[in-house]
């Protein structure tokens, strides 16, 4: 068998492994983040937004947060994939199982991220369904819909993928979702424009990731964005590289995996 | 399955060392050879570095320095095509505890390139080999300890591997299901899979291996036949199982005799030494044997031999 066959063999493994894992504990992996979301629509979208009016674009707030939400659930449920599910193969040892095959460490890299990837489009999905019972949307450019979304979800798998990696403990695979992710999505501009603040904010506000991901979806969506699309797509894309080169470069280096 | 015979070395070890993050020198230069089809014992004490060596050649730890190679394969320069070659069974179990047996094995086999319906076939004949085919749709956290170990081996069977290398499969077995562990691997190691063995059941290395390597501090401190070193022991200790022991023990040039309680007596005597004038010995003394045994297998003597000599040179060699 060549090295390619052999490889892709693997990574179809890994990335039904992966499935297989989402399905078999869908109550722990889908279940949730619907149930949060579900929330706040209905707080934030229905109860407060009914109040705030339009926003931006002459969209309701209703509207203009569904994109937001839809992204942010996205992100956390990547990210929450890769780190629980390869931190538990490395405290569970079942890593082994593939340290010691001849798979190539991109093949296990990208299983991981796909498996990622598709939870968190899958969540996405739900939360998007949820969102048509709330309200009505009408996507202006799918292309960049599916994009953003797709480049949300690997960032985050691969920033998942590091962090598991080096961490030892299962404190270690909470601690970045705590202080990092979450800070870092409520100022992403899920729930309002970035314009609405003032100066160092707003300038300070552009270091943050994911306000590229977040406008990018929302442009896809509803048409509008506070940043350049072209930027949002240079940003997510270095981003994707600069993480996939650091993963895989700790995979050759066997940080945390071999001795 | 039988596997070809070829002349290269099922395994060269060439100098490796390794030395951790912490300073511990767990390889101190380790040089071996494993003839194909061979069944080989890697003995040695807790820490002596056999999990090491065993870790370098699967490639879970990077040597420091020095290379192995499987069936002419380096593992540091071609690690991919050196992994195909080999299954490994691990001390510690390390697989998902909540995935099913079968699927665990069908999903090993795909890490290695394997199509699912081979692996499939493969999967159900090695679980039904291994006596776990009833359980291969539990979860593996509800199979037995035993069963663990077996489904370890079956797993590591999937890729069929040339080089089967098994670091303590037997630990925390009970003696039956060790036996049939042990008929499994004799059978596929006649089938041509040359296997490496470590363990600390030395009766089970006694009976199973024709060469061996005992390492401590990570040195092998001997490295020969199964034979050649059952015949360097010179001494051997017996047990005897007696109606009546007399307050005095009997004496006899050479042979020493020693009471474990009321009904039991040892006697450490050399090998070449006939036990005709024992008996007449205990017969003159009035005592009547009603069984005898040896003490401990004659590998396990040897092995503690080895291990203490070689920790007293290194204390002299300390000392100078």
């Amino acid at each position: 068998m060549s090295y390619m066959a052999g490889n892709l063999v693997a990574l179809r493994t890994i990335v039904r492994r992966e499935i297989v894992r989402i399905m078999r504990i869908w109550t722990q992996t889908l279940i949730p983040p619907a149930i949060t979301m579900t929330l706040y629509f209905v707080i934030f979208g229905k109860l407060i937004g009914s109040r705030i009016g339009t926003i931006q674009g002459g969209f309701s707030y209703m509207q203009y947060i569904v994109p937001g939400l839809v992204m942010m659930s996205i992100i956390t449920n990547s990210y929450g994939n890769i780190s629980s599910s390869f931190f538990g193969a490395k405290f569970q040892r079942s890593v082994e199982e593939m340290l010691v095959s001849p798979m190539s460490n991109w093949v296990i890299l990208l299983g991981y991220v796909t498996g990622a990837v598709a939870r968190g489009l899958v969540v996405g999905l739900l939360v998007l369904l949820i969102a048509l019972g709330f309200t009505s949307l009408h996507v202006a450019h799918p292309l960049i819909t599916l994009l953003s979304v797709l480049f949300g979800a690997t960032i985050f798998s691969l920033a998942g993928f590091v962090n598991a990696v080096y961490a030892k403990k299962f404190d270690d695979i909470a601690l970045v979702p705590t202080f990092v992710l979450t800070p870092l999505t409520y100022l992403g501009g899920v729930f309002y424009s970035v314009t609405m603040l003032g100066e160092p904010w707003q300038a300070i506000s552009r270091i943050n990731p994911i306000l590229y991901m977040v406008n990018a979806f929302r442009f896809g969506v509803l048409g509008i964005s506070d940043v350049q699309i072209g930027v949002a797509f240079a940003v997510m894309m270095a981003f994707v590289v600069g993480l996939s080169w650091l993963a895989l470069n700790l995979l050759k280096r066997g940080v945390g995996l071999r001795s | 399955m039988v596997q070809p015979m070829s002349s290269t070395p099922a395994l060269v070890v060439d100098n490796l060392r390794k030395t951790y993050g912490n300073g511990v020198q767990a390889l101190k230069g380790i040089s071996l050879t494993v003839q194909p089809g061979d069944f080989f014992a890697l003995l040695g004490p807790n820490g002596a570095g056999k999990s090491t060596l065993i870790g370098i050649l699967s490639s879970l730890v990077n040597s420091t320095s020095g290379d192995a190679e499987i069936f002419g394969v380096s593992v540091n320069k071609r690690r991919n095509e050196a992994m195909k070659l080999i299954g490994l069974v691990p001390q510690e179990l390390n697989f998902n505890q909540f995935e099913r047996p079968f699927d665990i094995c069908v999903n090993e086999a795909g890490f290695y390139g394997i199509p699912r319906k081979i692996a499939a076939e493969r999967a159900e004949k090695y679980l039904k080999e291994l006596r776990l085919w009833d359980k291969a749709k539990d979860q593996a956290r509800m199979l037995s300890g035993g069963m663990k170990r077996r489904l370890m081996i079956a797993r590591a069977m999937m890729n069929e591997p040339r080089l089967l290398i098994l670091d303590e499969p037997t630990a925390g077995v009970d003696i039956e299901i060790r036996r049939s562990m042990w008929q499994f691997i004799s059978g596929i190691n006649a089938a041509g899979t040359t296997v490496i063995l470590t363990t600390h059941y030395l009766e089970e290395a006694e009976q199973l291996c024709r060469n061996i390597a005992i390492i401590d501090h990570g040195a092998i401190v001997e490295n020969t036949t199964m034979k050649q070193l059952l015949s360097k022991l010179d001494v051997e200790t017996f047990v005897f199982d007696v109606d009546n022991l007399p307050n005095q023990l009997p004496a006899l040039p050479g042979i020493i005799f020693r009471r474990v309680d009321d009904h039991t007596l040892e006697a450490e005597m050399p090998r070449t030494q006939a036990l005709n004038a024992l008996f007449e010995v205990f017969s003159s003394h009035g005592i009547s044997v009603t069984s005898m045994r040896n003490k401990t297998n004659r590998l396990e003597e040897l092995f503690v031999r080895l291990v203490e000599n070689g920790r007293q040179e290194a204390g002299k060699e300390k000392v100078a």
